[in-house]
């Protein structure tokens, strides 16, 4: 089922407004940070929230259409949605909860079992007696797996997946990943994901929207959005350091002047002098001193050091312009190893130098 | 463990104490130079007493000078169990022979109890006596609801002789715990008659109608009044049991409808 | 916190002698064993003034059973009638949206912080002979309340109403609404999800619930007296009786109020597994 939204909805301190389709079978990925809006459409979608305008269309399916006056409760829908927790219902064992969907919609009985049984034994083929065990004799990665299962049980129209590895612990986050790829994107069930990870975007994704504050920051198929973003916002999001500016050969210059030099046309793009365009590389690529590096070819930037935030074997340093530094400084990210950090022995607020080699540098057509 | 389980008593002992330490025992206000001393007579009292002991506090307070008589009323069982469990009172004037020997038994007067009145029961009605009970046998017709005391108080005791006596069995809708609380199933037309001491009904002025009957003989109740043993206040203890079974507050029983002794 | 923590927040935690815990401050334990003193030092005084070699008699008499019998039926009726009618009110106060709600829920808090003795005497000018309602009962049907059985139930459900709806509505809030989201979203009707989802997830609070408010039945006292007055096998309860008893007979009022302790503890024992955490 195709998927077609345009919808607004206002609150005090919050307005939505989003213009977003999906192609039947597609998986789109709504990325954005905390209070972008995400949970808000899922709301919308789903039936639990009433929006001020606009409509929704599952297929053919108008579900809501604030004009017309329609709105479909979520119990007659057709869209699924498996949540950040779990929530399998407690009292239950794991094959009624997934039967619980089909049961609903009036299936017998002992079909719907039968095809509990069968979801169970796809998504969770190696434990003994699952069916019949209750969510908390089931570890976390485990629940989630039967939420799943019971969230496809019902064969829903649109399937939403707020943030569904979110809360898993990082053993169990691949191999969840692997499977809603497996269940999801091969088995062609149309879906919006809702995360902050640019991972889960690229791997479960076919196409992806950027939120921020409300709004439709970008969109695009996943590769190209967060491979070559086009705002601060979206290479944040994906975890790439972006600086904005006008095409130089070679170059980019900033709007302080300073140049950064990197490579140009990998997109394929042609790009003029004077263009807007972004300078993108990935944090890793940074190299921080904590006095000013001379010698070899390298891009820069004087910076202070804002937060260090430790990142599995690596700790993400985040960079704040110093005293009348330029703006666009703020919030770039150098990924080093625990020794260097020790080394560095730098505290929030000291001054540190980020530098970048040329060659990891792509510079992108921006706008 | 134990050294706080020791703490703890002894920190609720602590607690308690100060919590319940006796206002009688306060010391006067007055100080040294006060000429006479300011003493607290305590007198516990049957609740049906009520209205006869305010009147002769005034008496005795303007008798002997200085002297605050604090009156605590309640049940006759009620007060005896208090005096058993030592509250510290100077006189106990009970509402029946019964609740007095719960005191005599612990061997708790100073001397043998005397009764100083009579009770009897009569029948309260609402007022206008809507059901026209004219007669104790009228109490036992099944269109009347009848509330009378348990067996277990003295009123109740008084009923069950009275029913006996005559030979009519009541078949009361509720068997209360005192008389007021008969009285007021009565006052607020709940019930339509009930049983209770004469003096309760002149008591609640008003509010029920009397019906005597001459059956009430049967069950008369005493009242006997003592001096508590070791009372704090033996003396003035001594002087309110004397005013009570002199001729002022003999006077004053039988103004509230209590029989001479 | 996940389900499955919750779920296992539950399951009872076996200590661990290995475990070191934080630690308590001195100052927290002598309170807090003066405040357990002060519960457990008077059943000990009871135990104590307890006649044992009597104790047969005392509780096999005919007005103690009567009394036992009465209690132990009132109280089951009433707190059924709790849950028939307290559970939907509980539902309406954590899911309804109704203007005036707060107002709603005080007033039904009401008979918590009442003296049950207050409560007696209101059922008594509602529902009395010349009350506001009692006068047309009489006159209609003639219905008269009090001195019935089913006055002592009116006047335990009174007292008993709150405890329920209390723990109900603590339940409902904390099982929250998100459950019944994934079941709508599954396809299921507000209807099948109340009955599917809804319900089983709030039983620990609703039995917890009927436990406080049957074991609040069993000991009520002020209100019956003020409202159903007091006969053997009609409307004596076993407070009530032991209440009377004492008038005569230390030693039975005490059998009897050994009587009262042993149901108690045996209803929080029977209902604390789950129940009393889910007391919020």
């Amino acid at each position: 089922m195709s998927l077609d939204v345009d919808v607004r909805l206002d609150r005090e301190s919050f307005s939505l407004q989003v213009a977003m389709a999906a192609a039947p079978g597609e998986v789109v990925a709504v990325l954005g940070p905390n209070g972008a809006g995400k949970s808000t459409l899922l709301g919308i979608l789903s039936g639990l929230l009433r929006p001020d305008a606009g409509h929704v269309r599952v297929g053919d399916h108008t579900v809501t259409d604030v004009g017309a006056g329609v709105f479909v409760p979520a119990h007659r829908r057709g869209v699924g949605l498996l949540a950040q927790q779990a929530l399998l219902f407690p009292h239950l064992t794991a094959e009624a909860n997934v039967a619980f969907g089909p049961r609903a919609q009036g299936v017998p009985r002992r079909e719907a079992e039968a095809r509990a049984r069968a979801l169970l034994a796809d998504v969770l083929p190696d434990v003994s007696g699952l069916p019949g065990r209750k969510p908390a004799q089931l570890s976390g990665g485990q629940q989630q797996r039967v939420a799943l299962a019971r969230a496809i049980a019902p064969e829903p129209d649109l399937l939403l997946l707020d943030e569904p590895l979110a809360a898993l612990d990082v053993d169990a986050a691949p191999a969840m990943r692997s499977l809603l790829r497996r269940v999801i994107r091969d088995g062609k069930q149309t879906a919006v994901l809702v995360t902050h990870s640019a991972l889960d975007a690229l791997v479960l994704a076919d196409r992806v929207v950027v939120l921020g504050r409300g709004r439709v920051v970008e969109q695009g198929p996943t590769r190209e959005v967060l491979g070559r973003p086009r705002s601060a916002f979206t290479a944040r999001i994906a975890g790439l350091d972006l600086v904005p500016g006008v095409h130089e050969a070679g170059a980019l210059r900033a709007s302080d002047g300073t140049v950064i030099a990197g490579r140009d046309g990998v997109s394929g793009e042609p790009i003029g002098a004077g263009d807007p365009a972004v300078a993108v590389f990935p944090p890793s690529a940074v190299a921080v001193f904590a006095d000013e590096p001379h010698g070899s070819p390298r891009n820069v930037l004087p910076v202070r050091l804002a937060s260090i935030e430790p990142r599995g074997d690596v700790v993400r340093l985040r960079a704040a312009p110093r005293e009348g530094g330029p703006e666009w400084l703020d919030g770039l990210a150098a990924d080093v190893t625990p020794a260097a950090v020790a080394d560095l022995a730098a505290e929030p607020g000291s001054p540190l130098w980020f530098a970048v080699k040329a060659t990891e540098v792509e510079i992108h057509p921006a706008g | 463990m134990k050294r706080l389980v020791a703490a703890g008593v002894a920190g609720l002992a602590v607690v308690l104490a100060a919590a319940c330490s006796s206002p009688s025992q306060a010391p006067s206000t007055g100080g040294p130079s006060a000429a006479p001393e300011a003493r607290t007579l305590t007198v516990f009292a049957a609740a049906s007493l009520t209205e006869s002991f305010n009147a002769l506090e005034k008496q005795f307070e303007t008798d002997n000078p200085g002297v605050d008589v604090r009156l605590s009323y309640g049940g006759s069982s009620d007060l005896a169990q208090q005096i058993v469990n030592g509250a510290p009172a100077d006189v106990f004037a009970a509402a029946s022979d019964s609740t007095m020997k719960t005191v005599t038994d612990a061997n708790l007067t100073a001397a043998a109890p005397t009764t100083f009145a009579t009770n009897v029961l009569q029948i309260a009605t609402a007022p206008g006596n809507p059901k026209a009970i004219a007669a104790f046998a009228d109490l036992a017709k099944p269109d009347v609801k009848t509330v009378v005391c348990a067996p277990q108080v003295p009123c109740g005791a008084a009923t069950t002789k009275v029913e006996q006596s005559t030979g009519v069995e009541l078949k009361p809708v509720s068997e209360e715990n005192d008389v007021k609380s008969v009285l007021s199933k009565v006052s607020t037309g709940n019930a339509d008659a009930g049983l209770v001491y004469v003096t309760d009904v002149n008591a609640a002025k008003g509010q029920v109608q009397g019906v005597s009957f001459p059956e009430s003989s049967a069950a008369k109740t005493d009242y006997p009044i003592a001096v508590v043993k070791n009372a704090p206040q033996a003396d003035l203890a001594q002087k309110w049991v004397e005013l009570v079974t002199g001729e002022t507050g003999q006077k004053t029983l039988e103004a509230q409808g209590f029989g001479a002794a | 916190m996940t389900a499955a923590a919750t779920t296992r927040a539950r399951a009872p935690r076996k200590p661990d002698r290995h475990e070191q815990s934080v630690g308590l401050p001195w100052f927290v334990w002598i309170p807090a064993g003066l405040a357990f003193l002060l519960i457990a030092l008077p059943v000990v005084g009871l135990l104590w003034k307890a006649d044992w070699a009597r104790m047969p008699e005392l509780l096999l008499g005919d007005a103690a059973l009567d009394a036992l019998r009465l209690s132990l039926e009132t109280a089951a009726i009433s707190t059924l009638l709790c849950i028939l009618l307290g559970g939907p009110l509980a539902v309406v106060l954590a899911r309804g949206r109704l203007p005036g709600l707060r107002t709603l829920r005080s007033v039904v808090l009401l008979p918590l912080v009442l003296p049950p003795v207050v409560g007696g005497l209101a059922l008594l000018f509602l529902l009395g002979r010349t009350g506001l309602v009692g006068r047309g009962l009489d006159l209609a049907f003639g219905i008269t309340v009090p001195f019935t059985t089913a006055a002592v139930v009116l006047a335990q459900t009174f007292v008993a109403l709150p405890f329920l709806v209390v723990s109900l509505e603590g339940a409902l809030r904390t099982a929250g609404r998100r459950y019944e989201a994934v079941a709508a979203t599954l396809g299921a009707s507000p209807a099948l999800t109340f009955r599917r989802v809804t319900i089983p997830l709030v039983l620990p609070g609703l039995a917890s619930g009927a436990v406080l408010a049957f074991a609040r039945c069993m000991g009520e006292f002020g209100a019956t007296i003020a409202f159903a007055g007091s006969l053997q096998g009609t409307t004596r309860t076993l407070p009530l009786l032991v209440y009377l008893e004492r008038e005569t007979d230390a030693e039975g009022a005490v059998a009897l109020s050994l009587l009262l302790v042993v149901v108690a503890i045996i209803v929080i024992v029977v209902g604390r597994p789950r129940g009393s955490e889910g007391l919020t």
